[in-house]
């Protein structure tokens, strides 16, 4: 039993906090002010980071959480690779900014979808390209059974239809992964993924979304009419497996949601560090007195550090059991539940305890607090966290427990 | 005097072979199975420290990965205790708690299991090896899975074995230590630590300890000390001049009073009220462990009354499952409701937080790095989220988890122990 970050990961952890310190912080405000500009900045550090992943089997970033390495599964015992580096990294890189982080070129949870389930063709001929990922609706959210999207076989092409919104860098990337329906009769198992380029006819971005918080991160609305993508580019089988087919495609959120899990306790550590920061000549933080016995500041700097702490655990736990190839769906979303909300309510407890300075644009906690309250919502909002919590621990079907 | 390991394993088997309760809960060969495996590993390590020639500590490994598994020997010992929780602790709960004391032969059966040699050094003749902390508190959270009260009540022997291995000098441990792997029981020794007043603070106790020449003179009051009646020796916490100290006395020492001080719960644990008046303590019976650390031993106090919580905690959960499951309502379950649901997932969650908390500040304490921070968040968050544990499992039994016909009350009483006991145990 070992429950510290281990040593081989502390480079890695060491190189993406500077980047989030002296990169990411210095242009974070700019990007919140500045919504729907591309912050350009960010291609030289994608470079960065490309050549980084190249050199290392440790590699930051949304790839690495699902890399298929061969040289993990040889050895037996006790596992740390891709899903623990890349949630390391995304701690840190959180800490310095969220928005910026889901803005990287290459680090989309398009490029973890394929990363995850496309084959050796895909994975070649996609390589070194940006993928955003199309999921929601208007009309289905968490319910992503219920997508409307269709897509159908015409000679070697599927014809996609129907409108995409809440699409991540979907005007920014280089494709997009699009969820749709290939019979919408039959339900989740007919859900398949495709790589759709931008540029394709009958794709446009319909507008840019203009958000609470997350700025520096585009969100498009997308719609597909009589939109051509070869059928080469459905990520996984073609088959209608009614077994698993769905399971397939959310097979990529096992491996995502602790990452997500991992930006949530970034920026909560930011917010964190930085009311300690300005509180510090009012509390003193001993470890050693009676929490009754302690200022109220003082009382809620110690629980928000619980709460972060546990929540960091329980998503280095998911984290570790993906590297170990322990089944981790019920961990993966009892991380992301936790880290979640504690991330929200920390950020907006820290604006609290700085008052109006915490309250102010001349620090960055009230820019946190906006931007943490997404990750509550999206990868499964809180409520669809626990419903799957709750079904695996009730044993109930989702027709049961709605 | 040294024992030969396989002659120790052989004395803890022999107790176990004599009783036939294990039979009877079909135990005897997680038991059997368990002693061999204790014995050969205590067998390779001995080889291994004979070979190095060596009794340090295992250093602490700086490449060690991040890993949540238990090894093959804390996952066999986890599985009998759970087995003894649920065969033997929880049918015993409900009676120890109207009666307010623990069974005769629960506690022949307990001493019968031996648990003192994980708190005893192989140099004494006991099992405590390198990684004690962590199996010290997976003893007491699979224990607390049958019933906190009950756990608690039969950590205290164990408590005061890991007390005195780590704050009593060599010759004290000596002296004290070989009676805690005897035949016979050894004197049941009792921590006591918390004092009656409000906004009691551990570090600073108002009990004082007076040298006068070869003795101390202890006066001041002791409250919720468990089993501090039926005790025969007890280690005080108390103020000197070089600051908190702990001694060992005989608990009929002239100048002590002790009488029944019963509390919302943890009735099983028979909570005692001490009074010491001058009490005379001889100066060689103030644990003097070159390395006494006060703070110490107070955070590894606190993290046993956590992997308590913990293990309760986790029979809440287990408890409300089936019921909610079965319970039924406007003609389906109530779990098919996410009110009821959600309430559900929200105590797994907080369990294994609560228990990662734990195991985390369990593993640097063994690994010899700082803990205090972990052990003070880890019982800042277990104190909180077990009595919300505690209250919602109630809640989700409606009524019926109001009565006792239901082990949830007695929990909810139990658990609220869980931010306000200071000292009593110790990992």
């Amino acid at each position: 039993m070992n429950l510290e970050t281990p040593k081989k990961f502390r480079g890695l952890v060491t190189q993406a906090h500077q980047v989030a310190a002296h990169y990411f912080r210095p242009i974070s405000r700019k990007y919140d002010k500045a919504e729907h500009a591309y912050p350009q900045e960010l291609d030289l550090l994608a470079a960065l980071l490309d050549g980084m992943n190249a050199g290392s089997p440790d590699a930051i970033g949304a790839t690495s959480a699902s890399k298929r390495g061969a040289a993990l599964e040889l050895a037996p015992g006790n596992k740390n690779g891709g899903n623990l580096s890349a949630l390391l990294g995304v701690m840190e890189l959180c800490w310095g900014d969220v928005g910026l982080l889901l803005a990287m070129p290459r680090q989309g949870l398009g490029n973890a979808a394929i990363a995850a389930v496309a084959n050796d063709e895909q994975l070649q001929r996609f390589a070194g390209s940006w993928s955003a990922m199309a999921i929601t609706e208007p009309g289905c959210g968490s319910d992503s059974a219920a997508i409307r999207t269709t897509a159908i076989k015409d000679g070697d092409h599927y014809v996609l239809n129907g409108e995409k919104i809440f699409v991540t860098s979907g005007e920014r990337a280089d494709s997009v992964v699009v969820w749709a329906t290939l019979d919408k009769a039959l339900g989740r198992a007919a859900i398949k993924s495709f790589v759709v380029e931008q540029g394709t006819p009958g794709m446009s971005i319909a507008r840019l979304e203009k958000k609470l918080g997350i700025k520096a991160s585009d969100t498009a609305a997308i719609s597909f009419v009589d939109c051509r993508v070869p059928a080469a580019n459905l990520l996984g089988n073609p088959e209608i497996d009614v077994q698993k087919g769905f399971a397939g495609v959310m097979e990529t959120f096992d491996n995502t949601r602790p990452l997500v899990a991992g930006m949530a306790i970034g920026v909560a550590k930011a917010a964190l560090d930085r009311t300690r920061e300005l509180l510090k000549k009012h509390c003193k933080l001993d470890y050693a007195k009676p929490l009754f016995s302690v200022t109220h500041a003082e009382a809620t700097l110690y629980r928000l550090e619980a709460e972060w702490e546990a929540a960091r655990l329980l998503t280095m736990k998911a984290a570790w059991m993906a590297d170990n190839k322990l089944p981790n769906s019920k961990e993966a979303s009892i991380a992301k539940a936790k880290a979640g909300r504690l991330a929200n309510q920390m950020t907006l407890k820290c604006v609290e305890l700085a008052g109006a300075l915490g309250y102010g644009e001349d620090e960055l906690l009230e820019k946190w607090a906006r931007d943490s309250k997404i990750l509550d919502i999206f990868e499964g909002t809180q409520q669809i966290q626990l419903l799957i919590v709750a079904r695996r621990l009730l044993g109930k079907s989702s027709s049961e427990l709605k | 005097m040294k024992l030969d390991v396989q002659g120790r394993a052989l004395a803890v088997l022999n107790r176990l072979a004599q009783a036939d309760w294990p039979d009877r809960l079909k135990l005897r060969k997680p038991f059997e199975k368990l002693i061999f495996r204790g014995s050969r590993a205590s067998f390779r390590l001995a080889a291994s420290r004979a070979a190095k020639g060596s009794r340090s500590p295992r250093p602490l490994d700086p490449d060690a990965l991040f890993d949540l598994s238990l090894s093959d020997e804390q996952q066999m010992l986890v599985e009998m205790l759970d087995s003894f929780a649920a065969e033997v602790l929880r049918p015993a709960a409900h009676d120890a708690d109207a009666a307010a004391a623990m069974p005769a032969a629960l506690l022949a059966q307990a001493q019968e299991l031996g648990l003192t040699f994980y708190g005893v050094s192989e140099q004494h003749g006991g099992m405590a090896g390198a990684r004690t902390t962590l199996t010290n508190a997976l003893i007491a959270e699979a224990l607390a899975k049958g019933d906190l009260s009950l756990a608690a009540a039969l950590l205290v022997p164990l408590s005061a074995a890991n007390c005195m291995r780590r704050w009593a000098s060599a010759e004290q441990q000596a002296r004290w230590l070989p009676a805690f792997v005897g035949e016979q029981a050894a004197p049941l020794t009792a921590i006591a630590v918390s004092e009656p007043t409000v906004m009691f603070d551990p570090l600073r106790l108002t009990t004082r300890a007076k040298r006068k020449a070869g003795h101390y003179l202890l006066t001041g009051e002791k409250c919720l000390v468990l089993r501090g009646l039926e005790a025969s020796q007890l280690i005080v916490a108390a103020q000197t001049k070089q600051g908190p100290a702990l001694f060992l006395l005989d608990a009929n020492s002239a100048g002590i009073e002790r009488r029944a001080e019963p509390a919302m719960g943890l009735k099983a644990t028979g909570t005692a009220r001490l009074v010491l008046n001058k009490v005379k303590v001889p100066a060689e019976n103030r644990l003097a462990a070159e390395h006494f650390n006060y703070q110490s031993f107070l955070d590894h106090a606190a993290l046993a009354w956590c992997a308590l919580a913990v293990g309760t905690a986790q029979a809440a959960l287990d408890y409300v499952i089936p019921y909610c499951n079965e319970r039924l309502a406007f003609g389906e379950p109530i779990s098919h409701r996410q009110g009821v649901a959600f309430m559900v997932a929200d105590l797994a969650i907080e369990v294994d937080a609560m228990r990662l908390m734990v195991w985390r500040a369990c593993a640097r304490a063994e690994q010899g790095l700082p803990f205090q921070r972990e052990a003070y968040l880890a019982r800042l968050l277990c104190g909180e989220k077990a009595m919300q544990i505690g209250t919602d499992a109630v809640q989700l039994l409606g009524g019926h988890g109001f009565t006792k016909e239901h082990p949830v009350e007695r929990w909810y009483r139990d658990l609220r122990g869980v931010a306000i006991m200071a000292g009593g145990l110790q990992l």
